[in-house]
């Protein structure tokens, strides 16, 4: 089996496993890395939302070996670590305020896309959006999409 | 049980007790269990409702509903739940619950801190594992938990904070009156003591009965906004839930179905090839497919994909929806007619003053599937058996196991996880129970995760049925309102139906010689309203497909069909919508929520042509509901493009008020609200399964319309009305009723148009390609690198 080498919430990484599993398996099911959840495994639901290289990305429809060496990936775990200090990354500390999880599974999909989003509107030059929002695809069978937006548009003010 | 009411307390006692608070109060009695720490414990019977009268009226509901004899089927079972002060000064509880998103972890620690004086953050609450001399009590179902455990978990708390204040009366040399329990801390005359300095003191040798008076009012933490004691972990990917778990060499494990629902194996015909794929280890045939078990989930699926299987087709082989629903129509039971109902006798009939509206609905099979597909892990060995999953009614889920794995029932353990959702879906153990087959066939541990694409088309769902009415009226007044609901079978068999049958005769006269689904029906489906003769029925057939309750089990399609046609009826009269409801309601609490959304939701407003308010009601779990909203059916809205998404009419407003009789947690009942919206606005317009050619359509999020970001209403105001009863009422289910209903409403308010099937989009083109049956799961992308953002 060939040796897979990448980086993983900071930490290098080397995973026996053959190039076509898909990064989700080899996070959750081989690293134990388990924030990113499955929901579908055909890139719908978003569950899996994770980063990689500060992009969100979802690791259920990327092989393994498609990863370079030096490609970050940025899990749920992780997302506290990108940002200044001991705390919660300001997106995290917008979701508790708004009280947004309910049963929680898709949550961590969720803050990574959100996140994300932000990002982008910010290297764009402008606020994110309400329509931004509404593009966001990740599934809440909970229906929490109502907090969902609260929490992105103040945790956007935080970032 | 014992339950002194303050009069009687009075007569029995000297005056010494005097209450100082002048709060009014009831004792109970409790136990302090023997122990090396102080264990408080109270009977879950004392959850049962006090029997009452059955007086005669038109809706039994009213009087005696499905929460009255869930609560009430505690009252065989002699057994306790306890309450552990541990010497760190925290409380522990194991709630014989499941917890999939609800929030009754959070509502349990509260009422707890309420009782005992702590702070919330210092009650820890797990979900208990399989406990069979807990018999029915262990059935998390029909938004009972709050309702059913409110009391008995008070019970034990206080008893446990009345031992903490004797032990530290005893140490502290100050009498009981003079300490004040407050933050996990006694306070005496000039020294304190922490809980966890009490807790060995306190604890008993032997078991003692107690009794302990509870408050009614004067709460602290009772009725505040709390968040989610595990959202953190949420936030942080910290929550696990059973695929999350690690256990020795249980490893990933899925398996391959049939092309036709329900359809077995007759072979497989490339068994060895399979073996030989990377990760593999084993496969094993069992009565839902062939099950394959490898190093990842990846794996698994690559191995489904390449079987080559022989199939028996499953009971609904080459059937599509009109098939069904022609089986439907065919056992609809004829209402029952003007003479039969008496309304003859009122000699209107001859002066042409009696008229009729007549409806007829269908609502299609919808998906109950949650965000965490049907997972269990399971270790099945010689002689005992263990099992992780998350469980509504775990003690069926351990003896059916039992019995497949070919063991006694006490040696297999059963471990309730946090469940990723439920709606109705985890009242059942598929995952587990079959977990626990492939096991035993493979001799190995196993972690059983369903594809999306089989919890979709092979997990539970809501039925299809239909609904007929017949609204009778003369002038201003409704005469009779009679409405038959036929549906296909919805399965109960997670063990309400040995529930039922050792309850029937604690049924109100009368009932006790209906079929089970009928007593569910008749025990949950009220019509508030003064329509004069009341009639409803449920009729059912057809036992081929996964069902199961979702999120409500009938309420919603009941209550939909029901309010259309009470926007008729005002429609007939001149009236409008919500002046005729307010006219003919006769539940004050109901009557409250309908004027409180109306008010808000500043009902009558004007709106542009395609635009639109609705209103509706609904009652049930101990609880009164009313739901406005506003829905744009313009074309430009319905058209917007969304790449491979549903968009169609929009909600764009909803207000909605709930009295639940005592409200303990507000925030997490607004969002079981939200999310309630969420689900009746999906139902009304999106969301449904097809069956065609023997298996259903949907494989996944982009076929099956479950609200999304772009459906989500932009302003949802949720109204929690003050305590009215002081008993609480379900939250889980109680958004959805009302607010299908009013979406519904609406959208015929706004289109002109009263739709006769739900979703309304059901009979629409289809945005996707259906993904094969054959392998019948999908292969995972490869283009996730070029898809950023």
């Amino acid at each position: 089996m060939p040796m897979q080498s990448f980086i993983v919430n900071g930490e290098r990484v080397e995973v026996d496993v053959e190039d076509d599993v898909r990064v989700l398996w080899v996070l959750r099911d081989i690293l134990g890395v388990k924030g990113p959840k499955y929901g579908c495994g055909i890139n719908v639901c978003k569950a899996c939302t994770s980063h990689v290289n500060g992009k969100a990305f979802n690791p259920c429809a990327v092989p393994v070996g498609d990863l370079a060496e030096d490609d970050e990936i940025t899990t749920i775990e992780g997302l506290a670590d990108t940002v200044e200090g001991d705390g919660l990354h300001p997106m995290q500390e917008a979701w508790l305020d708004r009280d947004v999880a309910q049963c929680g599974y898709c949550q961590p999909g969720q803050i990574m896309a959100a996140v994300a989003l932000v990002r982008k509107a910010k290297e764009e030059g402008r606020q994110v959006t309400l329509g931004d929002i509404e593009g966001l695809r990740n599934i809440c069978r909970c229906g929490t999409y109502t907090r969902i937006r609260e929490a992105i548009e103040q945790g956007a003010r935080a970032m | 049980m014992t339950v002194l009411d303050q009069n009687h307390h009075a007569a029995d006692d000297d005056g010494s007790r005097a209450r100082p608070s002048g709060l009014p109060r009831r004792s109970f009695l409790g136990y302090v269990i023997g122990g090396s720490t102080l264990i408080a414990a109270a009977d879950m019977a004392l959850g049962a409702s006090p029997a009452s009268a059955i007086p005669s009226a038109p809706s039994i509901p009213e009087l005696y509903d499905l929460n009255d004899f869930l609560t009430d089927a505690a009252r065989p079972t002699a057994n306790l739940i306890k309450i552990v002060i541990e010497e760190d000064g925290t409380a522990s509880f194991a709630l014989p619950r499941s917890e999939n998103g609800q929030g009754i972890v959070t509502s349990t620690a509260m009422i707890i801190a309420e009782e005992l004086e702590l702070p919330v953050e210092k009650v820890n609450v797990t979900l208990a594992d399989a406990r069979p001399e807990l018999l029915f009590n262990q059935l998390t179902g029909g938004s009972n938990t709050t309702i059913s455990t409110y009391t008995p978990i008070r019970v034990a708390a206080a008893i446990a904070k009345g031992a903490l204040l004797e032990a530290a009366s005893n140490l502290l040399g100050d009498e009981v009156d003079k300490l004040v329990a407050k933050g996990g801390v006694i306070q005496g005359l000039t020294k304190s003591l922490t809980y966890g300095e009490l807790a060995r003191e306190a604890a008993s040798a032997t078991t003692q009965r107690r009794e302990v008076e509870l408050k009614e009012s004067g709460f602290r933490v009772i009725g505040t906004g709390q968040r989610r004691t595990d959202a953190l972990a949420a936030v942080t990917g910290a929550k696990e839930y059973a695929t999350d778990l690690d256990v020795a060499d249980a490893l990933p494990t899925m398996v391959c179905r049939a092309p036709t629902l329900n359809g077995t194996v007759r072979n497989l015909v490339n068994g060895r090839a399979i073996l030989e794929m990377p990760g593999v280890t084993d496969v094993a045939i069992v009565d839902t497919g062939v099950a394959v078990r490898a190093r990842t989930f990846g794996q698994c699926i690559d191995a489904v994909r390449a079987m080559q299987v022989e199939w028996n087709d499953g009971p609904v082989a080459g059937l599509s929806d009109q098939d069904i629903l022609d089986n439907l129509k065919k056992a609809e039971v004829a209402l029952p007619s003007n003479k039969q109902l008496g309304l003859d006798k009122l000699g209107l009939d001859k002066l042409g003053l009696v008229k009729t509206i007549d409806a007829d609905f269908t609502f299609y099979f919808r998906s109950n599937s949650a965000m965490d597909t049907n997972s269990a892990i399971a270790d099945v060995r010689a002689d005992s058996a263990e099992i992780w999953a998350g469980l509504k009614s775990p003690v069926t889920a351990q003896a059916r196991i039992a019995e497949a794995v070919g063991l006694p029932q006490d040696k297999v353990t059963v471990h309730v996880t946090q469940g990723g959702g439920s709606f109705g879906r985890r009242l059942f153990f598929d995952a587990a129970l079959e977990a626990a087959k492939i096991s035993k066939a493979m001799g190995k541990p196993v972690k059983l995760m369903w594809h999306r694409a089989d919890d979709a088309r092979v997990g539970r769902g809501h039925p299809m049925a239909t609904s007929k009415i017949k609204a009778v009226y003369a002038g201003k007044e409704v005469l009779a309102l009679t409405q038959g609901h036929t549906s296909v079978e919805t399965d109960y068999r997670h063990g309400l139906g040995d529930l039922i049958s050792a309850n029937v005769a604690s049924l109100p006269t009368g009932l006790g010689n209906l079929g089970f689904a009928e007593t569910i029906f008749a025990l949950t489906q009220e019509v508030p309203y003064n329509f004069g003769a009341v009639v409803q029925t449920l009729t059912e057939t057809d036992d081929r497909f996964n069902t199961a309750s979702m999120r409500n089990i009938y309420s919603p399609d009941v209550r939909t069909a029901n309010e259309l046609v009470v926007d008729q009826l005002a429609k007939a009269m001149g009236e409008d919508p919500f002046e005729f409801r307010r006219r003919t309601l006769r539940d004050e609490r109901t009557l409250a929520v309908l004027e409180k959304v109306a008010e808000v939701g500043d009902w009558g407003r004007r709106l542009p042509a395609g635009t639109a308010q609705g209103i509706a009601i609904h009652k049930e779990y101990k609880g009164s509901s009313a739901c406005l909203v506003e829905i744009d059916c313009r074309p430009e809205t319905v058209n917007r493009p969304i790449r491979e998404g549903v968009t169609g009419p929009r909600v764009t407003r909803v207000v909605f008020a709930i009295d639940v009789g005592l409200p303990i947690n507000p925030l997490g009942l607004e969002a079981q609200m939200q999310g309630g919206i969420n689900d009746g606005i999906a139902q009304a317009l999106t969301s449904s399964m097809h069956l065609e050619n023997g298996h259903f359509v949907e494989a996944s999020w982009d076929n099956y319309f479950y609200t999304r970001q772009w459906n989500t209403p932009p302003v949802v105001d949720v109204i929690i009305m003050p305590e009215t009863t002081g008993v609480p009422g379900g939250a889980g289910e109680a958004g959805v009723a009302a607010s299908m209903a009013a979406v519904a409403c609406a959208y015929a308010r706004a289109t002109g148009e009263v739709p006769t099937y739900f979703p309304i989009n059901h009979k629409a083109e289809r945005p996707f390609e259906v993904k094969s049956y054959e392998p019948p799961l999908p292969a995972s992308p490869t283009n996730g690198l070029k898809l950023t953002f």
